[in-house]
Protein backbone atom coordinates (compact mmCIF):
# COMPACT_ATOMS: atom_id res chain seq x y z
CA UNK A 1 0.00 0.00 0.00
CA UNK A 2 1.01 3.36 -0.50
CA UNK A 3 -0.17 6.58 1.20
CA UNK A 4 0.24 10.13 0.50
CA UNK A 5 -0.10 12.62 3.12
CA UNK A 6 -0.38 16.69 2.53
CA UNK A 7 1.54 16.80 -0.66
CA UNK A 8 2.05 20.21 -1.96
CA UNK A 9 4.19 21.49 -4.97
CA UNK A 10 5.15 25.25 -6.69
CA UNK A 11 6.80 25.95 -9.34
CA UNK A 12 7.66 29.12 -8.72
CA UNK A 13 4.80 31.22 -7.26
CA UNK A 14 2.55 29.10 -9.13
CA UNK A 15 0.85 25.75 -6.55
CA UNK A 16 0.37 23.22 -8.80
CA UNK A 17 -0.25 20.55 -6.06
CA UNK A 18 -2.16 21.69 -2.82
CA UNK A 19 -2.69 19.26 0.19
CA UNK A 20 -2.81 16.30 -1.55
CA UNK A 21 -3.49 13.17 0.81
CA UNK A 22 -4.56 9.38 0.14
CA UNK A 23 -3.99 6.15 0.21
CA UNK A 24 -3.20 3.42 -2.85
CA UNK A 25 -4.37 -0.14 -2.30
CA UNK A 26 -2.49 -3.42 -3.24
CA UNK A 27 -4.12 -5.55 -5.92
CA UNK A 28 -6.00 -3.44 -8.03
CA UNK A 29 -5.59 -0.52 -10.31
CA UNK A 30 -5.43 3.07 -8.33
CA UNK A 31 -6.31 5.61 -10.71
CA UNK A 32 -5.43 9.37 -10.44
CA UNK A 33 -8.01 11.16 -12.91
CA UNK A 34 -8.34 14.89 -13.96
CA UNK A 35 -8.35 17.39 -16.89
CA UNK A 36 -4.89 18.43 -18.56
CA UNK A 37 -2.57 20.80 -15.91
CA UNK A 38 -4.28 19.85 -12.84
CA UNK A 39 -1.08 18.12 -11.75
CA UNK A 40 -1.72 14.45 -12.11
CA UNK A 41 1.47 13.91 -13.21
CA UNK A 42 3.41 16.11 -11.09
CA UNK A 43 1.74 14.07 -8.41
CA UNK A 44 2.74 10.92 -9.81
CA UNK A 45 6.05 12.53 -10.10
CA UNK A 46 6.39 13.31 -6.30
CA UNK A 47 5.14 9.70 -5.52
CA UNK A 48 8.14 8.08 -7.34
CA UNK A 49 10.62 10.55 -6.42
CA UNK A 50 11.19 12.58 -10.07
CA UNK A 51 10.06 15.70 -8.23
CA UNK A 52 10.53 16.58 -4.51
CA UNK A 53 7.22 17.98 -3.09
CA UNK A 54 7.47 21.11 -1.08
CA UNK A 55 5.87 19.87 1.66
CA UNK A 56 4.42 16.11 2.61
CA UNK A 57 5.14 12.80 3.33
CA UNK A 58 5.30 9.36 0.76
CA UNK A 59 4.55 6.06 2.85
CA UNK A 60 5.13 2.94 0.98
CA UNK A 61 4.07 0.06 3.39
CA UNK A 62 4.70 2.44 6.02
CA UNK A 63 8.18 3.23 4.97
CA UNK A 64 8.44 7.18 4.43
CA UNK A 65 10.52 7.94 1.67
CA UNK A 66 11.49 11.21 2.00
CA UNK A 67 12.29 10.85 5.81
CA UNK A 68 15.20 8.32 4.57
CA UNK A 69 18.58 8.15 3.80
CA UNK A 70 19.46 7.83 -0.12
CA UNK A 71 20.23 4.71 0.17
CA UNK A 72 17.05 3.39 1.50
CA UNK A 73 15.37 5.54 -0.83
CA UNK A 74 17.06 3.63 -4.04
CA UNK A 75 15.91 0.02 -2.04
CA UNK A 76 12.28 1.16 -2.37
CA UNK A 77 13.19 2.58 -6.53
CA UNK A 78 14.39 -1.30 -6.73
CA UNK A 79 10.81 -2.21 -5.65
CA UNK A 80 8.86 -0.32 -8.68
CA UNK A 81 8.58 -0.55 -12.40
CA UNK A 82 7.32 2.43 -14.40
CA UNK A 83 5.54 2.70 -17.59
CA UNK A 84 6.48 6.27 -18.97
CA UNK A 85 4.28 8.09 -20.97
CA UNK A 86 5.73 7.30 -24.68
CA UNK A 87 7.86 4.52 -23.01
CA UNK A 88 10.88 5.18 -22.70
CA UNK A 89 12.63 2.60 -24.20
CA UNK A 90 16.63 3.07 -24.73
CA UNK A 91 16.86 3.53 -28.18
CA UNK A 92 20.18 2.37 -28.48
CA UNK A 93 18.96 -0.81 -27.12
CA UNK A 94 16.78 -3.47 -29.03
CA UNK A 95 13.59 -4.90 -27.06
CA UNK A 96 14.96 -7.99 -25.56
CA UNK A 97 17.97 -5.89 -23.98
CA UNK A 98 15.45 -2.93 -22.72
CA UNK A 99 13.03 -5.29 -21.16
CA UNK A 100 16.33 -6.89 -19.28
CA UNK A 101 18.26 -4.23 -18.95
CA UNK A 102 16.70 -3.77 -15.03
CA UNK A 103 18.50 -7.26 -14.48
CA UNK A 104 21.39 -6.77 -15.97
CA UNK A 105 21.99 -4.12 -13.65
CA UNK A 106 20.39 -4.46 -10.44
CA UNK A 107 20.68 -8.31 -10.53
CA UNK A 108 22.94 -11.10 -10.91
CA UNK A 109 21.39 -13.31 -12.47
CA UNK A 110 22.53 -16.07 -15.01
CA UNK A 111 22.03 -14.97 -19.01
CA UNK A 112 20.01 -17.86 -19.25
CA UNK A 113 17.80 -16.84 -16.07
CA UNK A 114 17.81 -13.57 -17.98
CA UNK A 115 16.42 -14.72 -21.09
CA UNK A 116 13.47 -16.68 -19.48
CA UNK A 117 12.52 -14.08 -17.05
CA UNK A 118 12.35 -11.87 -20.28
CA UNK A 119 10.73 -13.75 -22.48
CA UNK A 120 7.90 -14.71 -19.88
CA UNK A 121 7.85 -11.18 -19.07
CA UNK A 122 7.36 -10.45 -23.37
CA UNK A 123 4.75 -13.33 -23.35
CA UNK A 124 2.77 -11.83 -20.45
CA UNK A 125 2.24 -8.57 -21.90
CA UNK A 126 1.04 -10.57 -25.71
CA UNK A 127 4.74 -10.00 -27.44
CA UNK A 128 6.51 -12.78 -29.20
CA UNK A 129 9.26 -12.53 -31.57
CA UNK A 130 9.79 -9.31 -31.41
CA UNK A 131 13.16 -9.32 -28.98
CA UNK A 132 15.29 -8.39 -31.81
CA UNK A 133 13.55 -5.29 -33.01
CA UNK A 134 14.77 -2.20 -32.22
CA UNK A 135 11.95 0.61 -30.59
CA UNK A 136 12.37 2.60 -33.95
CA UNK A 137 10.82 -0.40 -35.94
CA UNK A 138 7.82 -1.06 -33.60
CA UNK A 139 4.31 0.53 -33.10
CA UNK A 140 2.97 2.87 -29.80
CA UNK A 141 0.66 0.47 -28.73
CA UNK A 142 3.49 -2.36 -28.30
CA UNK A 143 6.24 0.43 -27.14
CA UNK A 144 3.69 0.58 -24.45
CA UNK A 145 3.71 -3.36 -24.15
CA UNK A 146 7.31 -3.65 -23.97
CA UNK A 147 7.57 -0.54 -21.62
CA UNK A 148 5.01 -2.75 -19.04
CA UNK A 149 7.24 -5.89 -19.34
CA UNK A 150 10.26 -3.98 -18.76
CA UNK A 151 8.32 -2.46 -15.66
CA UNK A 152 8.08 -6.08 -14.56
CA UNK A 153 10.35 -7.75 -15.16
CA UNK A 154 12.33 -6.97 -11.70
CA UNK A 155 8.76 -8.44 -9.97
CA UNK A 156 8.76 -5.35 -8.57
CA UNK A 157 6.03 -4.00 -5.54
CA UNK A 158 4.82 -0.96 -6.78
CA UNK A 159 3.54 -0.44 -10.43
CA UNK A 160 3.26 3.22 -11.92
CA UNK A 161 1.77 4.17 -15.22
CA UNK A 162 1.74 7.35 -16.75
CA UNK A 163 -1.25 7.77 -19.01
CA UNK A 164 -0.61 4.32 -20.63
CA UNK A 165 -2.91 5.13 -23.15
CA UNK A 166 -2.04 8.46 -25.11
CA UNK A 167 -1.63 8.35 -28.34
CA UNK A 168 -3.38 4.88 -28.68
CA UNK A 169 -6.66 3.22 -30.55
CA UNK A 170 -9.97 2.30 -28.65
CA UNK A 171 -8.92 -1.65 -29.10
CA UNK A 172 -5.19 -1.34 -27.85
CA UNK A 173 -6.24 1.01 -25.11
CA UNK A 174 -8.70 -1.53 -23.94
CA UNK A 175 -6.10 -4.21 -23.92
CA UNK A 176 -3.18 -1.98 -22.31
CA UNK A 177 -5.75 -1.50 -19.39
CA UNK A 178 -6.87 -5.28 -18.83
CA UNK A 179 -3.21 -5.94 -18.61
CA UNK A 180 -2.43 -3.78 -16.26
CA UNK A 181 -6.02 -4.74 -14.10
CA UNK A 182 -4.46 -8.14 -14.63
CA UNK A 183 -1.48 -7.73 -13.23
CA UNK A 184 -2.09 -5.76 -10.30
CA UNK A 185 -4.42 -8.65 -9.11
CA UNK A 186 -1.93 -11.62 -10.60
CA UNK A 187 1.39 -9.95 -8.96
CA UNK A 188 -0.73 -8.38 -6.19
CA UNK A 189 0.96 -4.98 -6.31
CA UNK A 190 0.31 -1.51 -5.84
CA UNK A 191 -1.03 -0.17 -8.67
CA UNK A 192 -1.05 3.90 -9.75
CA UNK A 193 -2.33 4.92 -13.15
CA UNK A 194 -3.05 8.70 -14.03
CA UNK A 195 -5.39 8.83 -17.12
CA UNK A 196 -7.63 11.60 -18.59
CA UNK A 197 -9.20 8.34 -20.68
CA UNK A 198 -12.97 8.11 -19.39
CA UNK A 199 -12.79 4.76 -20.75
CA UNK A 200 -10.17 3.62 -18.71
CA UNK A 201 -12.13 5.01 -15.49
CA UNK A 202 -15.25 3.13 -16.21
CA UNK A 203 -13.16 -0.31 -17.57
CA UNK A 204 -10.28 -0.52 -14.56
CA UNK A 205 -11.65 2.57 -11.95
CA UNK A 206 -11.85 0.41 -8.66
CA UNK A 207 -10.23 3.02 -6.40
CA UNK A 208 -10.38 6.36 -8.18
CA UNK A 209 -8.99 10.07 -7.09
CA UNK A 210 -10.12 13.10 -8.86
CA UNK A 211 -8.12 15.83 -9.37
CA UNK A 212 -8.98 19.50 -10.21
CA UNK A 213 -6.45 22.62 -10.26
CA UNK A 214 -4.32 20.43 -7.61
CA UNK A 215 -6.84 19.52 -5.05
CA UNK A 216 -8.23 16.61 -4.74
CA UNK A 217 -12.09 17.32 -4.56
CA UNK A 218 -13.18 13.08 -4.93
CA UNK A 219 -12.55 9.78 -4.29
CA UNK A 220 -14.52 6.76 -5.08
CA UNK A 221 -14.86 3.88 -7.63
CA UNK A 222 -15.98 3.65 -11.07
CA UNK A 223 -19.53 2.43 -10.09
CA UNK A 224 -20.26 6.00 -8.11
CA UNK A 225 -18.44 8.11 -10.61
CA UNK A 226 -21.46 8.97 -12.28
CA UNK A 227 -23.58 10.26 -9.13
CA UNK A 228 -20.47 11.77 -7.37
CA UNK A 229 -22.31 15.22 -6.89
CA UNK A 230 -19.41 16.95 -7.38
CA UNK A 231 -19.73 19.68 -10.24
CA UNK A 232 -15.67 20.03 -11.46
CA UNK A 233 -16.36 16.20 -11.78
CA UNK A 234 -19.49 15.73 -14.06
CA UNK A 235 -17.81 18.22 -15.87
CA UNK A 236 -15.20 16.37 -16.65
CA UNK A 237 -16.79 12.55 -17.09
CA UNK A 238 -19.56 13.54 -19.23
CA UNK A 239 -17.86 16.18 -21.04
CA UNK A 240 -17.33 12.72 -23.27
CA UNK A 241 -20.66 12.67 -25.80
CA UNK A 242 -20.57 9.29 -25.17
CA UNK A 243 -20.95 9.34 -21.38
CA UNK A 244 -22.74 12.19 -21.70
CA UNK A 245 -25.61 10.04 -24.08
CA UNK A 246 -25.62 7.56 -21.34
CA UNK A 247 -26.37 10.55 -18.67
CA UNK A 248 -29.68 11.43 -20.60
CA UNK A 249 -31.00 7.60 -20.90
CA UNK B 1 26.82 31.98 -13.97
CA UNK B 2 28.11 31.60 -10.28
CA UNK B 3 24.92 29.59 -10.03
CA UNK B 4 25.82 27.67 -13.38
CA UNK B 5 29.14 26.33 -12.11
CA UNK B 6 27.72 25.37 -8.41
CA UNK B 7 25.73 23.31 -10.43
CA UNK B 8 27.85 22.14 -12.85
CA UNK B 9 30.14 21.03 -9.52
CA UNK B 10 27.10 19.24 -8.15
CA UNK B 11 26.55 17.25 -11.47
CA UNK B 12 30.19 16.53 -10.75
CA UNK B 13 29.70 15.21 -7.26
CA UNK B 14 26.74 13.34 -8.07
CA UNK B 15 28.53 10.97 -10.50
CA UNK B 16 30.52 8.54 -7.59
CA UNK B 17 27.28 8.25 -5.27
CA UNK B 18 25.44 5.14 -5.42
CA UNK B 19 27.30 3.87 -8.49
CA UNK B 20 26.68 0.60 -10.20
CA UNK B 21 28.75 -2.40 -10.65
CA UNK B 22 32.41 -2.60 -11.60
CA UNK B 23 31.55 -4.45 -14.41
CA UNK B 24 28.66 -2.32 -15.51
CA UNK B 25 30.71 0.23 -16.22
CA UNK B 26 33.53 -1.53 -17.93
CA UNK B 27 31.10 -2.31 -20.95
CA UNK B 28 29.83 1.09 -21.03
CA UNK B 29 33.42 2.62 -21.11
CA UNK B 30 34.19 0.30 -24.19
CA UNK B 31 31.03 1.32 -25.74
CA UNK B 32 31.75 5.15 -25.13
CA UNK B 33 36.01 4.44 -26.43
CA UNK B 34 34.77 3.23 -29.66
CA UNK B 35 32.39 6.07 -30.17
CA UNK B 36 34.31 9.19 -29.15
CA UNK B 37 37.63 7.42 -30.50
CA UNK B 38 37.22 5.43 -33.65
CA UNK B 39 34.32 7.50 -34.69
CA UNK B 40 36.65 10.70 -34.77
CA UNK B 41 40.14 9.15 -35.69
CA UNK B 42 39.23 10.06 -39.54
CA UNK B 43 38.31 13.54 -39.01
CA UNK B 44 41.22 14.41 -36.95
CA UNK B 45 44.00 12.79 -39.04
CA UNK B 46 42.22 14.10 -42.04
CA UNK B 47 42.41 17.87 -40.11
CA UNK B 48 45.59 17.48 -38.18
CA UNK B 49 47.39 16.43 -41.95
CA UNK B 50 46.09 19.78 -43.88
CA UNK B 51 47.01 21.62 -40.51
CA UNK B 52 50.48 20.61 -40.58
CA UNK B 53 51.03 21.01 -44.51
CA UNK B 54 49.51 24.51 -43.83
CA UNK B 55 51.58 25.31 -40.83
CA UNK B 56 55.05 23.79 -42.82
CA UNK B 57 53.95 25.92 -46.17
CA UNK B 58 53.33 29.39 -43.84
CA UNK B 59 56.65 29.50 -41.63
CA UNK B 60 58.60 28.78 -44.86
CA UNK B 61 56.54 32.03 -46.27
CA UNK B 62 57.25 33.79 -42.82
CA UNK B 63 61.38 32.89 -43.07
CA UNK B 64 62.72 35.81 -45.22
CA UNK B 65 65.93 35.55 -43.58
CA UNK B 66 68.48 33.48 -45.86
CA UNK B 67 71.08 33.36 -42.74
CA UNK B 68 68.33 31.14 -41.08
CA UNK B 69 68.66 27.78 -41.82
CA UNK B 70 65.54 25.54 -43.74
CA UNK B 71 65.81 22.90 -40.40
CA UNK B 72 64.20 25.89 -38.52
CA UNK B 73 60.87 25.35 -40.29
CA UNK B 74 60.49 21.72 -39.25
CA UNK B 75 61.43 22.55 -35.64
CA UNK B 76 58.86 25.84 -35.45
CA UNK B 77 56.15 23.08 -36.92
CA UNK B 78 56.86 20.55 -34.20
CA UNK B 79 56.83 22.73 -31.40
CA UNK B 80 53.35 24.65 -32.75
CA UNK B 81 52.11 21.29 -33.31
CA UNK B 82 52.98 19.15 -30.08
CA UNK B 83 52.22 22.13 -27.59
CA UNK B 84 49.05 23.86 -29.62
CA UNK B 85 47.38 22.45 -32.74
CA UNK B 86 47.44 19.13 -31.48
CA UNK B 87 46.10 19.62 -28.58
CA UNK B 88 44.26 22.68 -28.17
CA UNK B 89 43.25 22.89 -32.11
CA UNK B 90 41.81 18.95 -32.07
CA UNK B 91 39.96 19.86 -28.79
CA UNK B 92 37.72 22.81 -30.56
CA UNK B 93 37.14 19.72 -33.07
CA UNK B 94 36.76 17.24 -30.46
CA UNK B 95 34.10 19.39 -28.88
CA UNK B 96 32.35 19.78 -31.95
CA UNK B 97 32.11 16.52 -32.77
CA UNK B 98 32.22 14.37 -29.53
CA UNK B 99 30.50 17.41 -27.05
CA UNK B 100 27.53 18.24 -29.18
CA UNK B 101 27.17 14.46 -29.90
CA UNK B 102 27.11 13.60 -26.15
CA UNK B 103 24.73 16.68 -24.96
CA UNK B 104 22.56 15.75 -28.05
CA UNK B 105 22.25 12.15 -26.88
CA UNK B 106 21.84 12.71 -23.21
CA UNK B 107 19.25 15.88 -24.12
CA UNK B 108 17.15 13.33 -26.15
CA UNK B 109 17.58 10.70 -23.11
CA UNK B 110 16.50 12.85 -20.90
CA UNK B 111 13.04 14.52 -22.75
CA UNK B 112 11.91 10.82 -23.82
CA UNK B 113 12.01 10.23 -20.09
CA UNK B 114 14.85 7.95 -20.48
CA UNK B 115 16.59 9.10 -17.69
CA UNK B 116 13.41 9.61 -15.58
CA UNK B 117 13.42 5.67 -16.48
CA UNK B 118 16.65 4.65 -15.25
CA UNK B 119 15.95 7.12 -11.68
CA UNK B 120 13.04 4.96 -11.32
CA UNK B 121 14.81 1.97 -11.51
CA UNK B 122 17.40 3.24 -8.29
CA UNK B 123 19.74 3.73 -10.77
CA UNK B 124 22.09 6.38 -10.05
CA UNK B 125 21.60 8.42 -14.09
CA UNK B 126 24.35 10.70 -13.83
CA UNK B 127 26.87 8.19 -12.83
CA UNK B 128 25.23 5.52 -14.94
CA UNK B 129 25.67 7.63 -18.20
CA UNK B 130 28.48 10.02 -17.96
CA UNK B 131 30.82 8.44 -15.57
CA UNK B 132 31.70 6.28 -18.38
CA UNK B 133 31.63 9.23 -20.93
CA UNK B 134 34.38 10.64 -19.16
CA UNK B 135 36.15 8.07 -18.30
CA UNK B 136 36.72 7.09 -22.40
CA UNK B 137 37.42 10.56 -23.41
CA UNK B 138 39.89 10.29 -20.83
CA UNK B 139 41.32 7.32 -22.33
CA UNK B 140 40.69 8.41 -25.91
CA UNK B 141 41.01 12.05 -26.37
CA UNK B 142 45.70 11.52 -25.51
CA UNK B 143 45.20 8.72 -28.46
CA UNK B 144 43.75 10.86 -30.37
CA UNK B 145 45.92 14.00 -29.69
CA UNK B 146 48.85 11.58 -30.23
CA UNK B 147 47.65 10.98 -33.94
CA UNK B 148 47.09 14.28 -34.64
CA UNK B 149 50.59 15.54 -33.82
CA UNK B 150 51.74 12.28 -36.20
CA UNK B 151 49.44 13.21 -38.83
CA UNK B 152 50.86 16.81 -38.77
CA UNK B 153 54.07 16.43 -38.78
CA UNK B 154 53.76 13.56 -41.16
CA UNK B 155 51.64 16.37 -43.56
CA UNK B 156 54.28 18.93 -42.91
CA UNK B 157 56.93 16.72 -43.97
CA UNK B 158 54.91 15.25 -47.18
CA UNK B 159 54.36 19.20 -48.34
CA UNK B 160 57.49 20.10 -47.33
CA UNK B 161 59.47 17.75 -48.77
CA UNK B 162 56.96 17.60 -52.46
CA UNK B 163 57.00 21.33 -53.09
CA UNK B 164 60.48 22.07 -52.13
CA UNK B 165 60.40 24.21 -49.30
CA UNK B 166 62.39 21.97 -47.32
CA UNK B 167 64.38 18.89 -48.18
CA UNK B 168 63.46 15.43 -46.26
CA UNK B 169 67.15 15.02 -44.46
CA UNK B 170 66.20 18.87 -43.01
CA UNK B 171 62.88 18.22 -41.95
CA UNK B 172 64.03 15.22 -40.24
CA UNK B 173 66.72 17.11 -38.79
CA UNK B 174 65.24 19.95 -37.61
CA UNK B 175 62.04 17.88 -35.56
CA UNK B 176 65.15 16.25 -33.65
CA UNK B 177 67.26 19.27 -33.15
CA UNK B 178 66.49 20.94 -29.37
CA UNK B 179 63.86 18.96 -29.05
CA UNK B 180 62.56 18.54 -25.43
CA UNK B 181 60.54 15.96 -24.28
CA UNK B 182 58.63 18.05 -21.64
CA UNK B 183 56.50 19.34 -24.53
CA UNK B 184 54.84 16.47 -25.12
CA UNK B 185 54.19 15.42 -21.68
CA UNK B 186 52.88 19.30 -21.41
CA UNK B 187 50.60 18.08 -24.35
CA UNK B 188 49.12 14.93 -22.90
CA UNK B 189 48.04 16.85 -19.41
CA UNK B 190 46.40 19.25 -21.66
CA UNK B 191 45.19 16.74 -23.63
CA UNK B 192 43.70 15.03 -20.36
CA UNK B 193 42.42 18.50 -18.90
CA UNK B 194 40.73 19.45 -21.74
CA UNK B 195 38.76 15.23 -22.48
CA UNK B 196 37.50 15.87 -19.20
CA UNK B 197 36.43 19.29 -19.48
CA UNK B 198 34.74 18.64 -22.62
CA UNK B 199 33.05 15.44 -21.50
CA UNK B 200 31.87 16.81 -18.19
CA UNK B 201 30.30 19.83 -19.70
CA UNK B 202 28.93 18.79 -22.87
CA UNK B 203 27.26 16.05 -20.65
CA UNK B 204 26.02 18.84 -18.00
CA UNK B 205 23.98 20.70 -20.88
CA UNK B 206 22.69 17.45 -22.03
CA UNK B 207 21.64 16.02 -18.90
CA UNK B 208 19.82 19.06 -17.70
CA UNK B 209 18.14 19.43 -21.17
CA UNK B 210 14.31 20.43 -20.31
CA UNK B 211 11.82 20.93 -23.16
CA UNK B 212 12.23 19.10 -26.50
CA UNK B 213 13.86 19.41 -29.64
CA UNK B 214 14.69 22.64 -30.10
CA UNK B 215 16.02 22.82 -26.55
CA UNK B 216 17.94 19.63 -27.37
CA UNK B 217 19.71 21.38 -30.34
CA UNK B 218 20.36 24.71 -27.82
CA UNK B 219 22.01 21.97 -25.60
CA UNK B 220 24.13 20.66 -28.12
CA UNK B 221 25.03 24.29 -29.40
CA UNK B 222 25.88 25.25 -25.83
CA UNK B 223 27.63 22.67 -24.79
CA UNK B 224 29.99 23.53 -27.56
CA UNK B 225 30.35 26.81 -26.88
CA UNK B 226 30.77 26.10 -22.93
CA UNK B 227 33.21 23.57 -23.76
CA UNK B 228 35.71 25.49 -25.87
CA UNK B 229 35.61 28.45 -23.65
CA UNK B 230 36.97 26.07 -20.99
CA UNK B 231 39.32 24.69 -22.95
CA UNK B 232 41.12 28.11 -24.11
CA UNK B 233 41.23 29.28 -20.37
CA UNK B 234 42.22 25.84 -19.57
CA UNK B 235 45.09 26.11 -22.27
CA UNK B 236 46.25 29.36 -20.76
CA UNK B 237 45.87 28.51 -16.96
CA UNK B 238 48.50 25.80 -17.82
CA UNK B 239 50.83 26.95 -19.89
CA UNK B 240 51.12 29.89 -17.29
CA UNK B 241 51.34 27.22 -14.48
CA UNK B 242 53.61 24.51 -16.53
CA UNK B 243 55.45 26.87 -19.64
CA UNK B 244 56.21 30.26 -17.70
CA UNK B 245 59.65 30.87 -16.37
Amino acid sequence: MIKIQSITKSFGERVILNEISGSFEKGKPNLIIGASGTGKSVLLKCIVGLARPDYGQVFYDGRDFYGSDSEERVEIRREMGMLFQGGALFDSKNVEQNVMFPLDVLTKMPLNEKLDRVNFCLQRVGLENVNTKMPSEISGGMKKRVGIARAIVNTPNYLFCDEPNSGLDPQTSILIDELIQDLSEDLDITTIVVTHDMNSVMGIGEKIMFLYKGHKLWEGTNKDITHSGVKELDDFVFANKVMNSLRSK
Amino acid sequence: MIKEIGKYFMFLGNLFVNRESFKTYYKLVLEECMNMGIGTVFLVALVSTFIGAVTTVQTAYNMVSSFIPDYVISQVVREMVILELAPTIMAVIYAGKVGSSIASGLGTMRITEQVDALEVMGINSISYLVLPKIIASILMYPLLVITAGVCALFGGYLVGTLTGIISPNDFVYGLRSSYNEFTVVFALIKSVVFAFLVASISSYKGYNTQGGALEVGVSSTQAVTSSVIAVLIADYLLAQLLLAK
